[in-house]
């Protein structure tokens, strides 16, 4: 499975976020979005799920299946968690299973994967910033995507968490699947390649061929 | 469809639970009921009179700002942006969080309006006749509202601009709601046709509704 | 025990379950009571036997007022002494006092029908037991809305003290705007002299009615007092889980 980017354009507000990206991930490996605040980190994760408009360029999907959108077979961790906090651990997890096309038996598995097992009955209110996030991840382990979009997934989470994170995150590059995240810290998994936005001035300044907006394959 | 129950279940969970709306739709269609003979004066038979159309005009006002906060609420937690990656219909997951509303909302005020009702002096036949227009009419009144809520999502002051947006577009629901409800009363015109027009307008805003409201969280979602 | 040892919750709860069931019996004894007493009263030479209904109509009527008053007092605890009791009075009295209101309304619905020939006028009295009842459930709901009940009680206690305010200003329009559209046949209870025949099982109901919300309010302050320590619990597991 290979999602490849080409020459992507995203335009909000009648602002340029980004133009011309460029990358290609394949499955086990993890691309790395990197660059600082504003450079539209966000924005790119936000494009590939079609949750904002493409407004120059293409993406393409191989290998997936080609009656869903990369948006339907993609799981996405965005800034906010997606809870209600008035529904218990247990229920928020089981709606988004549910509504992601799963039955409920997977929930107990997936909470004790990030480990929230033993909150399950309490409401979600309860939960510090980073027993919401685990929660908002376990999500991804409950339903089976190849695809996941992760927007900042170590923030919030403490060091024990972000180890958990990084071995869910290794176990599912190893069943094939391939990452994209958006990321300012360490990662907790070795980025196969990284994707610099940003320095706008200079890409204005050097249209040349080697434009800092294409990826480039770290030597790993 | 597994994925659209569990929407229908969480919906509904969210409006008993705390800080849920269910039954302050209820509560709004007594206070506003309860207003009018303070306005107009404590005359039961001008009240029997005009009853229908006041219970009307309540349970459209109580349907309606009990909707703003429906897609606002997921669109502030990032659930809307999971909705919108949805592998079932973007209408068909709006028209599931309609009806969700509407059976925690809308049916209520059904529920609610005979009792309601004695307030006004309605008798037996005038209060049959009304529940009946209300249970066929107020379908209309919450998938008329999806359009505007959605259009509302992601403004501050959507609760004013949902009603402003939306209470023009009632204006056939409510004339064919009252007339129904007031031929059973004994009005001038027969009963048959405006129930069935009322009928015919739930029907269409069913469909209408949905598609309009995707469309507009579609564009919406920058 | 004095009334500065209550104020502590497990003191409270101690209290509660040792006075309860005494409370409830002699509950149930003034009711019977009453209702025996109630039953004997002479027939209305107007009305008949349906004027009995007005010794569950009266006393409802007072103790949905009395609910009130027991919330103002409450919310004073809770703004001004800080009382840790006084919001756990204040939750527990709203659904009380809305019942007792609703009751009020129901046996003056029931009682009108055969007076009036319907079951609702606007007359000034059932009006303002209407409002009275509209404004119970609008703090039921704010309670309802604020997860926090901390939170919830500082603004549920402004709501009341306010409505304390209102409730008499209310009143008075009602009677105005009531008697402004004369001409209803509004039916006035004591309007002559009530006779001792009457007045005491009256008396006797009230102090029932009295006794059960009493009672009820204990129990439900109990209630509320276990709730918050499940919700403190909870939150404790938690904060206790990394």
């Amino acid at each position: 499975m290979r999602l490849s980017a080409s020459n992507l354009a995203c335009h909000r507000g009648g602002r340029e976020v980004f133009a011309g990206v460029s990358f290609t991930v394949a499955s086990g490996e993890v691309l790395a979005v990197t660059g600082r605040n504003g450079a539209g980190k966000s924005s790119l994760l936000r494009t590939v799920v079609g949750l904002l408009r493409i407004a120059q360029g293409s993406l393409t999907l191989e290998g997936g299946n080609p009656e869903l959108t990369i948006a339907e077979q993609a799981h996405y961790l965005g800034h906010q968690d997606a809870l209600k906090p008035s529904l218990s651990v247990a229920e928020n997890l089981e709606f988004w299973t549910g509504f992601l096309g799963r039955k409920a038996a997977d929930v107990a598995a997936a909470l004790a994967a990030v480990g929230l097992d033993s909150l399950a009955g309490l409401p979600a209110a309860y939960l510090s910033a980073g027993q919401r996030r685990r929660l908002s991840i376990a999500r991804l382990f409950a339903v089976k995507r190849s695809i996941w979009l992760l927007d900042e997934p170590m923030s919030t989470l403490d060091a024990a968490a972000q180890d958990r994170l990084g071995g869910l995150m290794r176990a599912h590059l190893a069943e094939g699947g391939f990452i994209l995240a958006a990321t300012h810290g360490p990662l907790g998994i070795e980025a196969t390649r990284e994707l610099r936005l940003g320095e706008v001035g200079s890409a204005l300044a050097q249209p040349s061929a080697s434009s800092p907006w294409s990826a480039e394959t770290k030597a790993s | 469809m597994t994925s659209l129950g569990a929407l229908l279940i969480r919906d509904m969970r969210l409006a008993v639970r705390v800080g849920g709306g269910a039954l302050m739709g209820v509560l709004f269609f007594l206070v506003v009921v309860t207003l009018v003979p303070f306005a107009i004066g404590p005359d039961l038979a001008l009240l029997e009179r005009i009853g229908p159309a006041v219970l009307w005009l309540a349970a459209l006002l109580a349907n309606l700002l009990a909707l703003d906060r429906l897609f606002a609420a997921d669109h502030e937690d990032g659930s809307l942006d999971l909705l919108l990656m949805s592998r079932a219909p973007l209408e068909l997951v709006v028209a599931v969080k309609g009806l969700a509303h509407w059976l925690t909302t809308g049916l209520p005020l059904v529920i609610a309006a005979p009792l309601i009702g004695l307030l006004l002096n309605l008798d037996g036949a005038a209060q049959a006749g009304l529940v009946l227009t209300l249970l066929v009419g107020t379908p209309a009144l919450t998938f008329i509202g999806l359009i505007g809520a959605a259009i509302a999502v992601a403004l501050r002051r959507g609760g004013l601009l949902l009603a402003v947006l939306v209470l023009p577009l009632t204006v056939p629901v409510l004339i064919f709601g009252v007339a129904a409800a007031n031929a059973v009363l004994g009005g001038a015109a027969p009963f048959g046709t405006p129930f069935t027009i009322l009928c015919a307008l739930s029907l269409a805003s069913l469909v209408i509704g949905p598609f309009a409201a995707a469309a507009a969280l579609r564009q919406e979602i920058e | 025990m004095s009334l500065t040892d209550l104020a502590n919750p497990s003191r409270f709860l101690k209290f509660a379950n040792r006075v309860l069931p005494w409370l409830g019996g002699v509950t149930v004894i003034a009711f019977a009571i009453g209702l025996n007493q109630a039953m004997g009263a002479p027939d209305d030479y107007q009305q008949g036997a349906t004027v009995k209904i007005m010794y569950l109509h009266v006393p409802s009527a007072w103790l949905g007022m009395l609910a009130w008053g027991v919330m103002s007092i409450a919310a004073l605890g809770t703004l001004v002494w800080r009382h840790p009791l006084a919001d756990v009075a204040a939750k527990s009295a709203a659904p009380l006092g809305a019942a007792f209101t609703l009751l009020c309304l129901v046996t003056g619905a029931l009682w009108g029908r055969p007076e009036w020939g319907t079951y609702w006028v606007w007359d000034a009295r059932l009006t303002s037991e209407l409002v009275l009842f509209l404004l119970y459930l609008g703090v039921i709901a704010l309670w309802r809305t604020v997860e926090d009940p901390s939170r919830a009680a500082r603004a549920a206690a402004i709501l009341t003290l306010v409505g304390a305010v209102d409730l008499p200003i209310i009143k008075f329009s009602v009677d105005w705007w009531n008697t402004l559209h004369q001409g209803e046949s509004v039916f006035r209870f004591g309007g002559s002299t009530i006779y001792p025949t009457i007045l005491v099982p009256l008396l006797v109901m009230a102090v029932a009615f009295t006794l059960l919300f009493v009672t009820l309010q204990i129990a439900a302050m109990r209630n509320e007092i276990l709730r918050r320590r499940v919700r403190t619990l909870r939150l404790m597991q938690a904060q206790a889980a990394s």
